[in-house]
């Protein structure tokens, strides 16, 4: 089965793109949401049947696919944000800056001494195009809300690389990344919310009055 | 023998009935009856029959460009398989003659849009340009991927290499170099969403504004040729995104005209649902074309 | 036992949340923190308790860090009671739950010897440190409240990637899977040193950004300039050292295996950026708050230069963490007290402190003689340890960095403190009905006294409990 999640990785990888390429925040959410489930599907399909699995792919493609696109559609909404991501640099430049970035990764997980029984897959490469998609979401956007984004694919990118370990890591670790995830999207909208009360818009970038 | 016989005459007499299709589809999609699947060659032959008035300030160059493009695409449309069949003229790196005689074929028509001093068709033959090159990325990486999957550098055994059992192995890969070649078809034969060639407005135009001063049989040459260029890509796209072979040589044949047929309805119905995009959006999608194939190319490399 | 060391707070947290007074409210936290700290008093003083199952722990480097933070929290409660006796108009549930939250977190990040379960306990005090930066509600914190969510989550993040390649290496090597420190120690020669470098860096990344250092600590003058000063001493004080245990945790194992000398310089050259960051945005730093969060970034880059020096300067390392704690502790209350006093933490208008809240002022200078290092307060002694130790070892261009940073931070801080506390009220400053009162002095006074002392004499078991903990960094193969 490891063919399909190897395809499933290239989707995954695929929508690093769509998020980096588009313009609309919408679709960047819905992306990152469809990523999310695309990631919760993979432990399912790489490892044997236990019911800790279960847990851990229904809670994730719930807190994923379900809960978070809900939070953050709902910032949206409730602060009536623009449908534009306006970015620092342009999205053909990011997109390009991104696929760069996806090409080394090929090149780099090549050269990294994996266990024998991991050579060859795609998880590696993935996680680290995933990870390093998520910084760059994070740092060329403007919005709030943009950058939870950026958080949320660099979760998912690391995510990536735990599911080289699920069979070994205790399932405390998993649960922490998830609840971490969860709290801390929450706090961030939290903090979103409180944020256009005060300016009356979520542009970071107008977050300039402490600085050297 | 009657292989070659038939890729000849499908070459010639195949194309405007693409259009033809296209047009039906989208006039179905608007809910109009259309002008008949025929219409396209009863155009040509009108335009054939007309004379032609040529500017004093232009040179030859005017005058070549479109019989010169007409016969670039004709000899890429020699060296493409048709279905399942072996191209009539095939050797190793016959890839790069099939990229480059398109180039040439474009080299021609912009310059003979530029030579004929006008600022339209200055811009038009710009906006090609600019365009072609983000898009002729996008094609060498299919070519080196396909040529790496089928271990080859001409065109003919790489295309008929490609089988549905390879769907299965690389089929990531594969979506991938279909997505990618969907934009570039689009792209290359000037449809919605990136031009819109039956628009009226010069200053949006891209390739028809090359080709305004153009009359009689030039133009009838400059149409023919789009669409001998649609049928030679679009007979490419069909290899990677339906390989399909029956073995049986005459079934292959009809299984070839059906999902060419097949295409033109697909490429009707995206032009009816699609707005086209601005101009400035047009480099993205094309770069995104351009990165999905090499993404491809990376799976497979790998 | 040690359940009740983590629970116990989270029960006060849950008391604060239910109780409905404002005003009775901030009582609970004096009562727990004397709790917490004859606990820890109790647990530090008994013979080591059994682990459950490896995962918890008290080591001397825990004792010596559970300690420190419950002398702080301890400090933070009382002064907490005075404070949010002037700040009736808002309600403090949060604060005060968020405290004892992050209280019982701080003492599970000293306790566990689970890396994945430290690195929870890390990431909740993050979470529940950033509703308390925001506690005073303005466009400021909210920015900085911001700010510190996002770079330390990412930090967070990072850590976990690498606590992955950790777990990693222990795959590629065949060794048996595992995050718990006592076997990953056993083992570290024998994990793949490639992804051993690997999980140090990203783990050294991510907590490195937690503990704010350079130049990952962009987060921090905003913080503790916009949060309260008593958040802000529980920020440098505590929540500092508790990055900075997980790195020692992390060390401990690198220090396990055969090559050494790659950690060893990335702490030195971590430690002696941060430190050069500091000296250059100390200098004319117009917001004491401000300059007290680059002081802390100049003292996380103490603290990493001597962990990867290893050798005497440990002693240093482990003397200058509770050191630091406290005195920050000193320096942000009573900055707190003199902020209020004043309606403004700019230099500018704050001036001549001495005569408004003579106390806080005192206080004031006193943390920031101390905290650069001059006698008789601790600080001098574990600062003055790591420099001999720089020299004994013959690094001497570390050595002269180390002190011409210092004393760029000497003469920075002292321009700005100085006038703050010496120089004469300008008139012009609007008067506030704000004066020293025993209960937000007195917290800040025996932090003090805590350091005087321990810079005149260091009782003999805690010099024994510094030097088993130094023991247990050293390079041993």
């Amino acid at each position: 089965m490891s063919e399909f999640a190897d395809q499933l990785l290239v989707l995954v990888m695929l929508i690093n793109f769509l998020v980096l390429g588009s313009s609309r925040m919408a679709i960047a959410i819905r992306a990152v949401a469809v990523q999310g489930v695309v990631l919760g599907m993979l432990p399912a399909i790489i490892h044997s049947f236990s019911w800790h699995l279960v847990a851990i792919v229904i809670g994730m493609i719930l807190a994923k696919g379900v809960f978070i696109p809900w939070l953050l559609f709902g910032a949206m909404h409730k602060v009536q944000i623009k449908r534009e991501v306006e970015p620092f640099i342009g999205y053909v430049s990011t997109l390009l800056i991104g696929a760069i970035t996806t090409a080394l990764a090929f090149v780099f997980a090549a050269k990294l001494p994996l266990a024998p029984e991991h050579q060859g897959l795609l998880l590696v490469p993935a996680s680290i195009a995933t990870t390093i998609t998520g910084f760059l979401t994070l740092t060329t956007r403007r919005k709030a809300i943009s950058q939870v984004i950026g958080y949320l694919i660099l979760e998912n990118g690391i995510f990536i690389f735990g599911l080289l370990l699920t069979s070994a890591m205790p399932v405390m670790v998993e649960a922490g990344a998830l609840l971490d995830l969860l709290v801390g999207i929450f706090v961030m909208g939290i903090v979103i919310n409180h944020i256009s009360n005060e300016f009356s818009s979520i542009d970071t970038s107008r977050l300039t009055a402490l600085k050297e | 023998m009657t292989d070659i016989l038939i890729h000849l005459l499908l070459t010639i007499f195949m194309p405007p009935l693409l259009l033809g299709v296209i047009g039906k589809t989208k006039a179905a999609f608007a809910g109009r009856v259309g002008a008949p699947f025929l219409q396209p060659y009863y155009d040509l032959a009108k335009l054939i029959r007309k004379g032609s008035v040529f500017s004093d300030t232009t040179t030859w160059i005017f005058r070549a460009g479109p019989i010169v493009t007409l016969a670039a695409t004709l000899v890429a449309a020699l060296l493409i398989p048709l279905g399942s069949h072996n191209s009539p003229v095939s050797f190793a790196g016959d890839m790069v003659l099939f990229a480059y005689l398109f180039a040439l074929g474009r080299f021609f028509t912009t310059t003979a849009a530029l030579d004929t001093g006008s600022s339209f068709e200055g811009m038009g033959a710009a906006r090609e340009a600019t365009f072609a090159c983000l898009a002729e990325p996008t094609l060498f990486f299919t070519l080196m991927t396909l040529s790496r999957l089928s271990g080859s550098l001409s065109l003919t055994p790489m295309l008929t290499n490609l089988t549905v059992s390879l769907w299965f192995r690389a089929g990531a890969a594969l979506i991938l170099l279909v997505g990618g070649m969907f934009i570039v078809l689009l792209a290359e034969n000037c449809r919605i969403p990136f031009d819109d060639p039956t628009t009226h407005l010069e200053l949006t135009m891209i390739h028809e504004v090359m080709v305004l001063d153009h009359s009689g049989p030039a133009f009838a040459y400059i149409l023919y040729g789009a669409a001998v260029k649609l049928f030679v890509i679009g007979a490419f796209f069909i290899h990677i995104a339906l390989p399909i072979k029956t073995g049986n040589p005459l079934l292959d044949w009809g299984v070839f005209i059906l999902s060419m047929l097949g295409l033109a309805v697909a490429i009707g119905v995206v032009e009816s649902i699609m707005a086209r995009l601005r101009l400035l959006r047009i480099p993205q999608l094309l770069v995104a074309a351009c990165i999905l194939s090499a993404f491809s190319m990376l799976l497979i490399l790998r | 036992m040690f359940y009740s060391l983590v629970l116990l707070p989270i029960a006060g947290a849950l008391l604060a949340w239910f109780t409905p007074s404002n005003r009775h409210r901030p009582l609970v936290l004096p009562v727990f923190a004397l709790l917490h700290l004859t606990m820890v008093a109790d647990a530090v003083i008994s013979p080591p308790l059994p682990s459950p199952g490896g995962w918890i722990a008290l080591d001397p480097i825990g004792k010596l860090f559970l300690a420190t933070i419950t002398l702080l929290f301890l400090a933070c409660a009382f002064y907490a009671v005075g404070y949010l006796s002037y700040r009736q108009e808002r309600s403090n549930r949060v604060l005060c739950m968020g405290l004892l939250v992050c209280l019982s977190a701080m003492t599970l990040v000293t306790i566990s010897h689970h890396l994945g379960l430290l690195w929870v306990a890390i990431e909740t005090t993050t979470l529940a440190m950033a509703p308390l930066i925001y506690f005073n509600r303005n466009a400021r914190s909210i920015e900085a409240t911001w700010k510190y969510m996002l770079i330390c989550s990412v930090g967070i993040a990072l850590a976990l990637l690498g606590l992955f390649f950790l777990a990693y290496s222990t795959i590629v090597a065949r060794q048996e899977v595992t995050l718990l420190l006592e076997p990953l120690i056993a083992s570290a020669n024998r994990l793949s040193p490639a992804w051993l470098n690997a999980a140090f860096i990203f783990l050294l990344v991510g907590f490195g950004t937690k503990m704010g250092l350079a130049p990952l600590h962009t987060w921090k003058p905003d913080a503790y300039g916009e949060a309260p000063g008593l958040v802000g001493a529980l920020l440098a004080g505590g929540l500092v050292n508790c990055a900075f245990l997980a790195i020692i945790r992390v060390y401990q194992i690198c220090m396990r295996a055969d090559d050494t000398a790659f950690y060893h310089n990335a702490m030195i050259a971590m430690g002696l950026v941060s430190m050069a960051f500091a000296a250059v945005f100390v200098v004319r730093q117009a917001d004491f708050k401000r300059m007290l969060a680059y002081s802390s970034v100049e003292h996380v880059g103490i603290l990493a230069v001597a962990l990867g020096l290893g050798g005497d300067a440990l002693f240093g390392a482990l003397f200058h963490v509770i050191n630091n704690g406290l005195t920050k502790g000193v320096l942000f209350l009573s900055s707190g007290n003199i902020h209020r006093a004043y309606g403004s933490k700019n230099c500018e208008q704050v001036k001549g402190a001495f005569q408004r809240v003579p106390w806080s002022a005192g206080l004031f200078l006193a943390g920031f003689i101390a905290i650069t290092g001059s006698p008789p307060f601790s600080p001098f002694l574990s600062e003055f340890t790591i420099i001999s130790s720089i020299f004994g070892k013959g690094e001497m261009l570390t050595g002269a960095l180390f002190l011409i940073f210092l004393a760029i931070i000497f003469l920075g801080m002292a321009s700005s403190v100085l006038p703050v506390v010496m120089g004469k009220t300008s008139p012009a400053v609007v008067k506030s009905n704000y004066r020293d009162r025993l209960l937000t002095v007195a917290p800040p006074l025996f932090l003090m006294a805590i350091i005087l002392m321990l810079g005149l004499w260091i009782p003999a078991p805690l010099r024994e409990l510094l030097q088993q903990s130094a023991q247990l960094l050293e390079v041993r193969r």
